[in-house]
């Protein structure tokens, strides 16, 4: 049997879930309390799989490097929730909701798993009401909808613009239910740093206790990683300062394959980075384009004086404005997938239009919004022959309502008031599609070992529409996860506790502490912020949002330059004992120092453009779609699954071939 | 976008080993601070400075640094989050200082929270008080009926929003003199007592979270309303009164 086994059930796809369900073996209440499973992050995946599985009635184990399991970085997400509940009756169907996200991944994703996800949805948001998750609602009871990009229909449900801390707390009260019980154990401030294998099963893993320094060991009978992605390679990005790879690295290099690492999504709505200072990148949701206008100036004379600061925005009349979302796709305009307006606006940069000192900014405008809104305001209100101001009041009375929290998270970080200028905004690194590869049972190449949510890769192909990322990692963590980890499971019953005096653990552990003891004896004399810097230019000059063949061979010969220097010139102060943040982060930058040559390795191979990856060499030349990415299916219609053989630059390449039965495959047209 | 030019401060640090040992303020000079920059960034470049001095760096909790997941809790220049207004630490930007001026960096104060190193408290104790009931007894299932099913008041489910918006940084808890966590536990209180979910567990849910916050050692609230200022998600003194009419209800009204 082929290790890429990817164990798609046999049927018609509108069945193979609940027959699978059906077919799987379940372990019986009685045991399941004697059964341990460890859940490696507590964001919207590990946080939903760690409350169910405890609910279920196994006993968990749970551990977050934050200091409380609500603080995950899922909290961040702004826009919503997507789910095929049709309560607009706009036709949205699961088969719809499966097709946008299979040609929104521009068909690099598995069939199976998306019509899963689609499938599920659904349910998603029945259980988040039921928790108490205050979602947006209509004047008449019922829940509001708005749109995303890259679909036609309104099914993203969201409160507020802080959908994802909504629905992150609501599986936090899930899991409080559940510590409360003694059902989950948590381990706040508590690092995994190693799987640890036992006759090649994941048998438990090391962490360290981050306030004490102690390195634990903690066993189980299955280990689930939910740590998130990886965007943080590029230093700058959306992801919270501590976001890592570190565990799924670790579980890499004890054998799970590495699935499709170059596939990156740039955001391409963020605020634009200001100087050398700046630490991370903010995001503005992406809901924003529900109403934002995106545009630059159409003369260079206006780009010009702009940047010097002799003309506004506001003074550019209509004709002198290029909004060029709209000219160039008429028909998704300003919502075209995150990866098509992404590289629109590198595009106009490119040619000298960015409206910054950095010339790497466009505009937002939400001046036609605020007018419509407020003419239609003015008449439900009574008002049928509103002033020019009032028009204006009524309308940003209602774009407070809608999106309040950003327009103020944008005055605070940029001191502008986007009520009365558009705001700017330039593509960020976002969120990474690419994870370990798992199966559909979500368990990945090492056997009792699972991934799930961003950490994974299986539902978003090449890139992933807004607003499924919460919809994913919910999914895995309440839906799937707790089904398909019983299969595997009810052959444990009988192996009792899992013991932590053998060889295996004290080998793990010992690497462990090597390493950080190693890190702490370099005494070098750059910091770790110093090199982190330094991947993260190379990552996002070279890797980022356009790739080319001799721009990847020379980071990854970069890559590995900045990695050597980093073990024999970081600098990690004080000891391993006790709290010490620059350790922590001197063990995760390491890890990027591997992931960021593996990732630009996987670019190199993948000589296509699709979804998040575009290479240069591969465009459209003629007709309608010239200058548009170009796919190739005949040569790479598959997954890259990477075998870690022990130096990130030989990693061995398996392929997992996509076969497409359901959905015609074709070129993506938003035009 | 500001264009002052960069600026030198002067800055007061509590510096503390561990949770046993005793800590002090110490004074430390930073140069070339952008007034673009946030406060977190600022500290960033003096830890850097640190750092390439061979001193060890100052500790602080940080994450996101977009202010929602509620980790950043420096209380600067006697305030929590610092001088501005519906603001978290991070989101806090450095044009709010002036040129020159000496900026007092403390971490949160309060008996239930206590200091674990540098600026960085230990907040479990929130995590317990919502362990003790935040939540609604509700198991995954996939068969929990429509979400559709229960309209609920646009009214309420804003109200609620409001509410839920609480990141539990802890602000409220710095800032009062009583050291009193009423406005977190009256925000959770609220959220569910205003959903027809929350109904069936109302009671129990604000004498078991009340009780805990009380275990905790937090102490009572005097109305100042400190807390309400300082929250950087502007969580109303009123879940204080709504919480307070719960468990008078509650107290009287239990069945059991």
């Amino acid at each position: 049997m082929s290790v890429l086994d990817a164990k798609i059930p046999e049927g018609p796809i509108k069945e193979k879930w609940t027959n699978h369900k059906n077919n799987i073996n379940v372990v019986n209440p009685a045991n399941k309390r004697l059964i341990d499973v460890i859940v490696v992050g507590t964001g919207l995946a590990g946080g939903s799989a760690a409350a169910s599985l405890a609910e279920m009635g196994y006993s968990v184990k749970a551990f977050a490097y934050q200091d409380s399991p609500r603080r995950a970085h899922s909290i961040a997400a702004q826009g919503g929730i997507n789910a095929a509940k049709n309560y607009q009756n706009d036709g949205d169907s699961i088969y719809r909701l499966f097709y946008d996200t299979v040609k929104g991944g521009d068909y690099r994703s598995r069939e199976a798993n998306v019509y899963r996800l689609a499938e599920v949805s659904g349910n998603i948001i029945d259980q988040c009401v039921a928790q108490g998750v205050p979602f947006a609602r209509e004047y008449g009871g019922l829940l509001d909808n708005r749109s995303f990009g890259g679909v036609l229909v309104s099914r993203t449900f969201y409160a507020k613009g802080q959908t994802g801390q909504q629905l992150l707390l609501g599986a936090y009260s899930a899991m409080n239910r559940q510590i409360g019980k003694g059902k989950i154990q948590m381990f706040s401030r508590h690092e995994m740093l190693d799987v640890v294998k036992v006759d090649g099963k994941a048998r438990g893993i090391i962490a360290r206790d981050l306030v004490t320094g102690k390195i634990e060991r903690h066993s189980a009978h299955a280990v689930v990683i939910a740590s998130g992605g990886y965007g943080n390679v590029f230093f700058l990005s959306t992801n919270a300062m501590g976001s890592n790879v570190t565990a799924a690295w670790k579980i890499h290099k004890k054998g799970a394959y590495f699935a499709n690492p170059c596939y990156t999504q740039i955001h391409p709505t963020c605020i634009p980075r200001s100087g050398d200072h700046q630490s991370k990148l903010t995001l503005m949701s992406e809901s924003l384009r529900n109403d934002g206008r995106i545009w630059v100036p159409n003369n260079l004379d206006d780009v010009k004086a702009i940047r010097e600061g002799k003309l506004t925005p506001t003074a550019i009349p209509e004709e002198s404005r290029d909004y060029y979302l709209e000219r160039r796709y008429p028909a998704f305009g300003n919502l075209v997938p995150r990866d098509v307006a992404s590289r629109a606006a590198k595009e106009r940069c490119d040619a000298g239009f960015g409206v910054n000192g950095t010339g790497e900014a466009v505009y937002l405008d939400f001046k036609s919004a605020i007018q419509r809104y407020g003419k239609e305001k003015a008449l439900v209100t009574g008002n049928h022959n509103p002033t020019d101001t009032e028009v204006l009041e009524y309308g940003e009375e209602v774009i407070k309502a809608k999106y309040g929290n950003l327009f103020q998270m944008y005055e605070k970080i940029v001191d502008q008031n986007p009520y009365k200028t558009p705001m700017m905004i330039y593509p960020a690194v976002h969120y990474t599609m690419g994870g370990i590869w798992v199966d559909y049972n979500l368990m990945t190449s090492i056997p009792g070992c699972y991934a799930a949510g961003e950490a994974n890769f299986s539902e978003h192909g090449a890139n992933r529409l807004g607003a499924s990322a919460l919809m994913q990692g919910l999914a895995d963590g309440y839906f799937v996860l707790p089904y398909t980890i019983g299969d595997y499971l009810a052959d444990e019953i009988r192996t009792g506790p899992i013991p932590t005096d053998t060889p295996e653990f004290d080998a793990a552990e010992k690497e462990v502490s090597d390493t950080l003891n190693k890190l702490i004896n370099i005494k070098g004399t750059k910091s770790v912020d110093h090199f982190h810097k330094r991947l993260g230019k190379v990552m996002w000059n070279n890797v980022g949002m356009a790739r080319n063949e001799s721009g990847l061979k020379e980071a990854i010969k970069t890559i590995r330059e900045i990695r050597e220097e980093f073990w024999k010139d970081v600098r990690v102060p004080g000891t391993t004992q006790g709290l010490n943040t620059e350790l922590e982060k001197a063990g995760r930058v390491a890890d990027f120092l591997e992931l960021g040559e593996l990732f630009a390795l996987d670019a190199l191979d993948r000589n296509e453009s699709c979804g998040g990856h575009f290479r240069e060499e591969s465009v459209e030349l003629d007709g309608e779609q010239k200058g548009e990415a170009k796919r190739d299916d005949k040569n790479y219609k598959y997954v890259a699954a990477w075998e870690w053989t022990g130096d990130a630059g030989k990693s061995k390449l398996h392929k997992e071939k996509l076969e497409f039965n359901d959905i015609e495959l074709k070129q993506r047209s938003y035009k | 976008m500001s264009t002052n030019k960069d600026m030198n401060l002067i800055l007061k640090i509590w510096r503390q080993k561990d949770q046993k040992s005793s800590g002090k303020m110490v004074d430390y000079k930073v140069n070339g601070i952008s007034p673009d920059s946030s406060f977190l960034e600022m500290m960033d470049v003096l830890n850097e400075g640190l750092i390439s001095k061979g001193e060890e760096p100052v500790e602080f909790d940080h994450d996101c640094r977009e202010g929602i997941c509620g980790m950043c809790s420096l209380y600067i220049n006697g305030e929590a989050h610092g001088p501005d207004r519906a603001v978290t630490t991070c989101q806090l930007h450095m044009r709010k200082f002036k040129d020159g001026e000496t900026v007092t960096i403390e971490p949160w104060r309060a008996k239930a929270f206590p200091v674990l190193k540098d600026l960085k408290v230990d907040r479990s104790s929130f995590d317990r008080i919502q362990q003790a009931g935040g939540f609604i007894s509700v198991n995954t299932s996939g068969n929990t009926q429509d979400a559709n099913a229960t309209p609920i008041s646009k009214y309420n489910a804003d109200k609620a929003m409001d509410a839920a918006t609480c990141i539990g940084c802890g602000a409220c808890v710095a800032t009062c003199k009583n050291a009193s966590a009423m406005l977190f536990v009256g925000a959770k209180v609220t959220q569910y007592s205003l959903l027809p979910q929350g109904q069936v567990e109302r009671k129990e849910r604000v004498l078991n979270m009340v009780k805990q916050m009380d275990l905790e050692g937090f102490g009572n609230c005097t109305n100042t309303g400190a807390c309400e200022v300082e929250c950087p998600k502007g969580i109303s003194l009123e879940n204080i009164a709504i919480m307070n009419r719960e468990y008078l209800k509650a107290s009287i009204t239990k069945e059991d």
